[in-house]
Parts: C-alpha cells; sequence; structure tokens
C-alpha cells in the first residue's frame, strides 16, 4: 500500500490550484500594497484564490480543469485590504498557518477564528479606542443576537477607521451608512441572521423630510443609537420603537448632532458666529445653526421698531387727550 | 360731518391681502418656530411646523403670483409705478408729518384719492416689499424646500447657509414690515378706519 505521507505533496502538486490568467499575478500586485506591508508575496500564496471571483483547478495528470467560483463570503479586495486597519498583516497573523496548504483540512476549517476582542481588549497599546466599552454596549444593543459579531459591521479584511481618520466626513458617512446598507438594504445578507421581515428603508424612513438630504449628510446610527460620550462612534444600537424621531433633537440649539456626529471635531474649524459651526463645515442644519450676531442683530431691530411704535402711540394718546 | 367714499380695494385685492396676512402670520410664526426650536419644545413638533410652514409658503407663493398677475392686467398696477420721481423731498415730507405734523393737527401732505392710493412711504416701502422682499423670500425658500436641488457653495460659502441667510434676513425684514404695516393701518381718521376700508373697499374721508 502507498503511503499516504509520501503520496500528499503530489497530490498537492496535482491538484495545483491555478487563478484565470496566473500569469499576470504581478500585475495585480500594486507598488502601494509593498509600501504598507513586507507580506505581499506569502500573503498572494491566499489570494491566488481568495483574491479572485473565481479560480482553476487543474489535475496535471489527467489534464482536466475545471472553474470555481469563490464564495463572496471568501473573496478579498486586494486594495481594500492594503488601504484597511489590518493592511499590515501576513494572513497568517489570524489565520491558521495549515490553510497554507490545499484543499484546506476540515481540522482547520472547523478552527476557532479570531475575534476583534483577541487582539484588541484589555490592552494598553488600544486603550483610546475604548473597546471593552464598545463590547459593553454591543451586548446591550439590538445586534446581540446568535451569529452577530463585530466582522459583521467590520470585515476585518477591508475596515477602515474612517471617522477618526477621514478628512471627508461626507465620504465618511457614506462608508458609515454603507455598512448598515449591507445588511438592511440587502435581504439575502439580512436574512442570515433574522428572521424577521424585510426593512425597506425609504419606506420605513418615509415620515422624514427631506430624506435623501438626511441620509446623504447624517449617518444611521445618529438616530438609531444611545449616545455614549466615552466612545468615539455610539455601538449601543436601540430598537425601531426607540429610535429618535423628535427632529429637534438635531435642529435646536442644542443638537444631538455635537454629541455624536460631530463629538471629535474639537477645532471648530469654520465657527464665525454661528452655534454649532462645526456642523457648517459639512452641512448646514436649521435651529442648530444659528448666527448669533444675526439673533443679537434682529432682538435690536425689533426692539427698537416697537420701541418707536409705542413711543408713537403714547404721543397720540397725550395729544388724543389734550384735545 | 361729511364723509366722501373712495372705492380703492376691489374683492380679488381685498382677498389676497386677507390670504397673504393670515399666511404670512402663519409663515412668521412656524418659521420662528424652526429657527429657535428647542429640543424640549412642545407645542407643535418641528416636523408639524415644517408642514404648516411648507403649506402656508406655496400657497404665499401662488397668491404671489395672483398678486403679480392682477396688477398687470387691472388697474392696481399704476400705484406701484413712477415711485423714484422726487423721492427724497416726498419721503421726508410724509416721514414728518408721521414724526410731528400728525401730532399738530396738519393736514396729511399727500391724501388719498382715486389717482393716489399710497403716500410716498406707503408707495417705496410696498414696492419694496412686493418686487424685491416678496420674489427674494420666495426663491430662497424654494431653495430650501429643496436642498439637494441648489448649489453646494454660493460666493464661497455654503449653498444653504446661503439661501438660509437671506430667507431669514428677508424675511425678518418683511415681519418688521408686517409690524409697522400695522401700526400705520392705525393712523387713519380713526384707528379702525382703514382697516374697515380693507374689509368693505371703500376709503372713507371725514371732512
Amino acid at each position: 500500500m502507498t503511503n499516504p505521507t509520501r503520496i500528499l505533496p503530489l497530490l498537492l502538486l496535482a491538484i495545483s490550484v491555478n487563478l484565470m490568467g496566473q500569469t499576470d499575478d504581478s500585475t495585480k500586485l500594486k507598488p502601494s500594497y509593498f509600501e504598507v506591508n513586507d507580506y505581499v508575496e506569502d500573503n498572494e500564496y491566499c489570494l491566488r484564490c481568495h483574491g479572485e471571483v473565481k479560480f482553476v483547478i487543474e489535475d496535471p495528470e489527467t489534464g482536466r480543469s475545471t472553474t470555481e467560483h469563490m464564495c463572496p463570503d471568501r473573496n478579498i479586495d486586494r486594495d481594500a485590504f492594503y488601504t484597511g486597519v489590518h493592511k499590515a498583516f501576513a494572513c497568517t497573523d489570524c489565520h491558521s498557518y495549515d490553510y497554507t496548504t490545499f484543499p484546506h483540512a476540515i481540522a482547520t476549517r472547523l478552527e476557532e477564528q479570531f475575534v476583534c476582542m483577541d487582539c484588541h481588549g484589555y490592552d494598553e497599546t488600544f486603550a483610546k479606542y475604548h473597546f471593552e466599552e464598545i463590547e459593553v454596549e454591543f451586548e446591550e444593543s439590538i445586534h446581540h443576537i446568535e451569529g452577530f459579531t463585530c466582522w459583521k459591521c467590520h470585515n476585518p479584511h477591508s475596515y477602515r477607521a474612517f471617522m477618526r481618520n477621514s478628512q471627508d466626513l461626507q465620504e465618511a458617512i457614506l462608508y458609515d451608512n454603507n455598512m448598515c446598507l449591507n445588511c438592511h438594504a440587502n435581504f439575502n445578507r439580512f436574512t442570515l441572521l433574522t428572521d424577521r421581515d424585510e426593512i425597506v428603508v425609504v419606506e420605513s424612513h418615509d415620515w422624514l423630510p427631506n430624506q435623501a438630504a438626511h441620509f446623504k449628510k447624517v449617518r444611521c446610527i445618529e438616530c438609531h443609537t444611545e449616545i455614549n460620550d466615552s466612545i468615539l462612534i455610539a455601538h449601543k444600537i436601540l430598537p425601531k420603537t426607540q429610535a429618535v424621531q423628535r427632529c429637534t433633537e438635531c435642529h435646536s440649539k442644542d443638537s444631538r448632532l455635537m454629541h455624536t456626529l460631530y463629538k471629535f471635531q474639537s477645532i471648530e474649524k469654520r465657527k464665525g458666529g454661528f452655534l454649532n459651526g462645526i456642523m457648517i463645515n459639512n452641512s448646514y442644519v436649521i435651529g442648530a445653526n444659528q448666527n448669533i450676531w444675526l439673533n443679537r442683530l434682529s432682538l435690536l431691530a425689533f426692539g427698537a421698531t416697537l420701541l418707536v411704535i409705542l413711543f408713537h402711540i403714547y404721543l397720540r394718546t397725550r395729544k388724543q387727550k389734550k384735545s | 360731518m361729511a364723509t366722501t367714499k373712495i372705492y380703492l380695494y376691489p374683492i380679488w385685492i381685498r382677498l389676497w391681502h386677507v390670504l397673504n396676512a393670515l399666511m404670512f402670520i402663519l409663515l412668521i410664526f412656524t418659521g420662528l418656530w424652526l429657527r429657535y426650536a428647542a429640543a424640549e419644545s412642545g407645542f407643535i413638533s418641528f416636523n408639524v411646523a415644517v408642514g404648516i410652514h411648507n403649506v402656508c409658503a406655496i400657497i404665499v407663493t401662488i397668491n404671489y403670483g395672483v398678486f403679480v398677475i392682477g396688477n398687470m392686467i387691472s388697474g392696481n398696477g399704476k400705484y406701484y409705478r413712477k415711485w423714484r420721481k422726487n423721492l427724497m423731498p416726498k419721503l421726508w415730507k410724509q416721514f414728518h408729518f408721521y414724526a410731528i405734523g400728525i401730532f399738530k393737527n396738519e393736514p396729511h401732505p399727500f391724501p388719498i384719492t382715486k389717482k393716489q392710493k399710497f403716500n410716498p412711504l406707503q408707495k417705496i416701502s410696498y414696492v419694496l416689499a412686493m418686487y424685491l422682499g416678496m420674489p427674494l423670500l420666495i426663491i430662497s425658500g424654494i431653495g430650501l424646500m429643496f436642498p439637494e436641488r441648489i448649489s453646494t457653495s454660493i460666493f464661497k460659502i455654503s449653498g444653504l447657509v446661503f439661501y438660509d441667510a437671506l430667507h431669514v434676513i428677508i424675511g425678518f425684514v418683511l415681519s418688521l414690515f408686517l409690524l409697522i404695516h400695522l401700526y400705520t393701518c392705525t393712523l387713519g381718521d380713526k384707528p379702525g378706519t382703514l382697516f374697515k376700508s380693507m374689509i368693505n373697499g371703500y376709503h372713507e374721508e371725514h371732512e
């Protein structure tokens, strides 16, 4: 009987995995990848398959081959990975080294995967991000259900800390909202985690005036989370019945947006006499962005007009009494 | 005491005027509510105020169209023309009357006649209010009603800030105009005379 340990390397060679356009692999590797990651070539060993939407399996002995489609959940976008928060990582930093063999052994695939807190929790390096508080918030959130993990919103292969680092708030809002809409506007994904009826976001927000402007200028979490002053982004997603529906929560002098969207932008770059002036860099919120000088001037003008009228009335009354 | 009656306010003017006045008062009220909304304010909710403000604004805009077209096709437009001739001396004369003459029983410098419905101060303020203020108020209001349609930047500031500032400033100036207008309407022969004219259409002059 043939020793299986001897045929294993042959088997691995026989079932060589090739990508469509394998010969052009080098063209997929951009110089920018090498600037941020020392393991680009090692990672390519995985991304030859996982970086493509389809790949070819060939059997050199028989010459037969077949094209397989990569499951979207297992597909890694190189550009997204090398610009994401984990851009400097080797695949094997988080995934078992055993994955370097193909086909991946079932025992390898059943290994427990890392979660965010395994690296980020209770570590001084990450203390400023308050991951422990985020975890507590998540556990109190409506998202705390079977199968829901940080990865559902924060894809470790592509996540970018937009709110903290982006210079363009508009772009950051779009990125953040797409995280929600990834499931809430895609029933196929949504139904993987819940048996709830489909949510049609546009319809469920039909009460909201200027809906498009709201969706563009604020994040979903502005209204759907509980304010937490110690972490940058609140993670306690509230049930829909507790979502903010009162316009004046944002459209007022004490706008909620200053505790959410604009919380960490402490340098008010364009205040210019406006209340909550930082908002004006991104949008204009009626009720929240009053100009202090206009307020004072209008009060003065109104008061002066009223005084002149009252004085005129007084003179008329006096004249009438005399006559 | 003899009373002369001049028919100055045809029915369409009176209907336009009363509708404009009611809508404008609602617009001022809801506008102030939106502008100075407080998180805990509970008289009417913000979105109800937005709804009322929008509906009143649409009515006022259509009504403004009625006013402009009505003035073009009826004889009423003539009262708003030729307002620049000898403007400053006339304005001064009228201002002097309101400030001093009225208390000395001096005769009105520009008595109301069929040909002269407004005194010079009225004329210039009505022309500015109706042919400058109202169009700017309506245009800026339409901009705020459709914020996604307006330019993101005007004169190097946010389009929304520009439209809102314009809307608020013009709205405030016209609100002051309304206050002064209401008061000057009490300066007829009797405090209620001019209000009565706007109801029955006749200007009454007591001799």
